[in-house]
């Protein structure tokens, strides 16, 4: 894992001065309520609906076990005992006070976090694939090229008031885990014939409002070029975004007004001038960085433990959690566990201190005392013996953090929404209750296989419902909550977009809708085809058809 | 009184500010003084002014390549911050500080606080004509704010 230079240390120290200073002059009446907006949200400092929320940066969602009691303390003593971990491998705090935020900072700075650039017109997080650097589809770690970036961006001076917030996303693998063509800069990893190690990179991808899919900019990228044809396109976009209509402002417009050759040809005229100056990325600097992130230390492990093929045979409980939440490590022996944050009854992303605590200690005793985030809202741990998944899974149990899910229905994606977010059109979590009641039934969720729900309470999509194989978003009509749904959303290489099924549903509706759905794909599904796949193939019409009778 | 800070320092102006679309321009120019004249004018009556008392000023959409011949004899560039969240001039001030080598003054003006100063100071710029609301010692201060520096000077 990186660890903070004294560079590093003294920014985030700095910044806790430099905020409480902004908070004091708030609280004084000496900072208007319009100058200090912009300063808390750079801050991950949010007025909501009951108190205000604080955003904490989880860089490329990795997390050291300290780290993660550091999180449980804090929501012990600032919050109400938990935390929401989000769609971007943030965690956020629901229920902070306004003048206790500089305190929570300064706590974060003594485990090497805090809270910049979690909001506002900047850049934020960094995100990664979940399973970066363990991965056994990898072509390689893309964390070292996360971290140049995330130093790079870090109180970037040029680049803190852009037009609108800015996403950037890196992976490293032949899959996308990191949903890069869903971010204003998305850069996959890529190898080319000679050898040479870069990127390629999609641009104007989001979703939001308005969801695109982002398009290739650059095939090949050589890897020392990174922040150079970064900074061209933030340059680009600093200058030329709009800024007359926040609903307009995002990259995407920009790129869609420009058309992609045009923007592409405004961004190779700015890369021009920088293109192997100075500012160009060294070997040795990447060597150095990659030196935080090699871990060459595990100890050998039998590929085939007697004990763990034991419990595969006798516990079929434990047998479906491997099936479900544990993927395959680089390293013989090794695996990568996900602990499930959706079980039945708990928001989706929810952790409480004593979760975090548990999972921190698990972290110690059997992955190396890291933890990652992923963009699922799940905690996961990379780098795990094969021959202690069973007591692993006897911990994870202990915890309510053991629900075989992962992938599958109830292993939902769901935002705040209106129970907490001030955005929000509708609530999210109670809708995600009453689906996972539903369908709780753990051999009829195995039976459908991989489905992905994704649910919002509003359309500035964070719980990511455009990409949900089922998508549910929020909507008010007449200040009553509705819910309209999609299908024929995904991630990865064959992104694509949901498309909407019909008209709104009421919240009590939408377990039976679903239900609905999943009869048309039982019945027309043909052997090993999946959900989406299934859709892809026989379109919206028989869904449609199902869930309406021929009514809409 | 909006405060002038020039070099970390409480600073005298000396220059008289023209706003675009200013009525009586030939004659305030005739009077004398040193002018901050906004583009258009300034590339207007650039060459029966004394170039050393005739600074330019940006607006956020201008582009720097319209003073780019004559950057070497300019004494003052100002760039126009409309609201402090418009970014747009501290791209404005790395192209002419970092990529066209501009030495003279270059100064913020506008909706400039004392929040953003830091900032506004790696860009480039070195001289800042505060709000009329914002107090001299606070802004003097903010240079302090940090004791780190951004990635390779960037």
């Amino acid at each position: 894992m990186y660890l903070y230079n004294q560079t590093d240390q003294r920014l985030v120290n700095d910044r806790v001065v430099q905020f409480r200073d902004q908070m004091t002059r708030f609280l004084d009446g000496r900072l208007s309520e319009d100058d200090f907006r912009p300063l808390r949200l750079q801050n991950g400092l949010y007025v909501q609906r009951h108190a205000p929320m604080l955003r904490v940066a989880i860089p490329y969602g990795t997390l050291a076990s300290h780290q993660l009691r550091k999180l449980a303390d804090i929501a012990r003593r600032y919050d109400r005992g938990y935390g929401h971990f989000t769609t971007r491998s943030n965690i956020q705090y629901n229920w902070v006070r306004l003048e206790e935020a500089p305190d929570i900072l300064a706590e974060l700075a003594t485990v090497q976090m805090h809270a910049i650039q979690t909001s506002g017109n900047c850049i934020r997080n960094i995100t990664t694939d979940q399973f970066a650097g363990v991965a056994a589809d990898e072509l390689f770690d893309p964390r070292p090229y996360c971290e140049i970036v995330r130093q790079w961006s870090t109180l970037a001076p040029e680049f803190l008031f852009l037009p609108r917030k800015f996403k950037i996303a890196i992976s490293g693998g032949a899959e996308d885990r990191a949903a890069v063509r869903f971010h204003d800069i998305g850069a996959s990893a890529r190898v080319a014939l000679d050898g040479r190690i870069g990127f390629e990179v999609f641009v104007g991808g989001g979703l939001g409002r308005t969801p695109m899919v982002g398009k290739t900019i650059k095939d090949f990228l050589p890897r020392e070029e990174l922040l150079n044809y970064f900074e061209a396109i933030l340059r680009v976009y600093n200058r030329y975004g709009r800024r007359d209509n926040k609903y307009k402002a995002r990259i995407k417009i920009l790129v869609k007004d420009l058309t992609l050759e045009g923007f592409a040809k405004e961004v190779e005229d700015e890369w021009a001038w920088s293109r192997g100056g100075p500012a160009t990325l060294t070997e040795q600097s990447f060597r150095d960085m990659e030196a935080f992130f090699t871990r060459a230390d595990y100890a050998p492990a039998a590929a085939d433990d007697p004990g763990y093929r034991q419990a595969l045979q006798d516990t079929r409980a434990f047998a479906r959690w491997v099936e479900r939440n544990v993927a395959p490590h680089r390293q013989d022996g090794y695996a990568i566990v996900t602990l499930s944050l959706k079980k039945t009854g708990a928001p989706p992303g929810d952790a409480t201190a004593e979760q975090m605590d548990g999972v921190a200690d698990l972290a110690e005793r059997f992955s190396a005392g890291e933890i990652r985030v992923s963009h699922e809202q799940n905690l996961v741990l990379p780098h795990v013996a094969r021959k202690d998944l069973p007591a692993l899974w006897e911990g994870a149990r202990a915890l309510g953090l053991a629900t075989p899910n992962i992938g599958l229905l109830t292993d939902l994606v769901c935002c705040p929404g209106g129970d907490f977010c001030s955005l929000a059109n509708a609530r999210s979590i109670p809708v995600a209750a009453a689906i996972q009641q539903r369908f709780d039934n753990l051999d009829y969720q195995f039976d459908l296989g991989p489905l992905e729900l994704n649910m919002s309470g509003c359309v500035n999509a964070c719980g990511h419902h455009h990409i949900g194989h089922i998508g549910i978003l929020g909507v008010d009509k007449n200040n009553e909550e509705w819910y309209q749904v999609t299908i024929g959303g995904r991630e990865g290489a064959a992104a694509a977009l949901g498309k909407v099924i019909g008209p709104s549903f009421a919240a009590g509706q939408i377990p039976g809708v679903i239900e609905r759905l999943l009869e048309v794909y039982l019945e027309a599904r043909h052997e090993g085809e999946i959900f989406i796949d299934a859709v892809e193939r026989i379109g919206l019409e028989p869904f449609k058809a199902r869930v309406y009778g021929g009514a809409a | 009184m909006n405060t002038l800070i020039r070099n970390g320092q409480i600073a005298d102006d000396g220059w008289q500010w023209i706003d675009a679309g200013e009525a009586q321009l030939a004659a305030r120019l005739e009077a004398g003084g040193r002018f901050v004249l906004p583009l258009a004018a300034w590339l207007t009556h650039r060459a029966s002014l004394d170039p050393a008392c005739a600074g330019v000023w940006l607006g956020p959409d201008d582009e720097p390549e319209a003073v780019l011949p004559w950057l070497a004899d300019i004494p003052l560039i100002a760039i126009r911050f409309p609201v402090f969240t418009d970014g747009r001039g501290y791209s404005l001030a790395r192209l002419l500080r970092s990529r066209h080598g501009y030495t003279g003054e270059l100064r913020a003006v506008g909706d400039v606080l004392r929040d953003q100063l830091y900032f506004l100071q790696r860009c480039g710029f070195d001289a800042f004509q505060l709000r009329a609301d914002q107090s001299p010692e606070e802004a003097l201060a903010a240079f302090q704010d940090y004791s780190w520096a951004p990635l390779g000077g960037r």
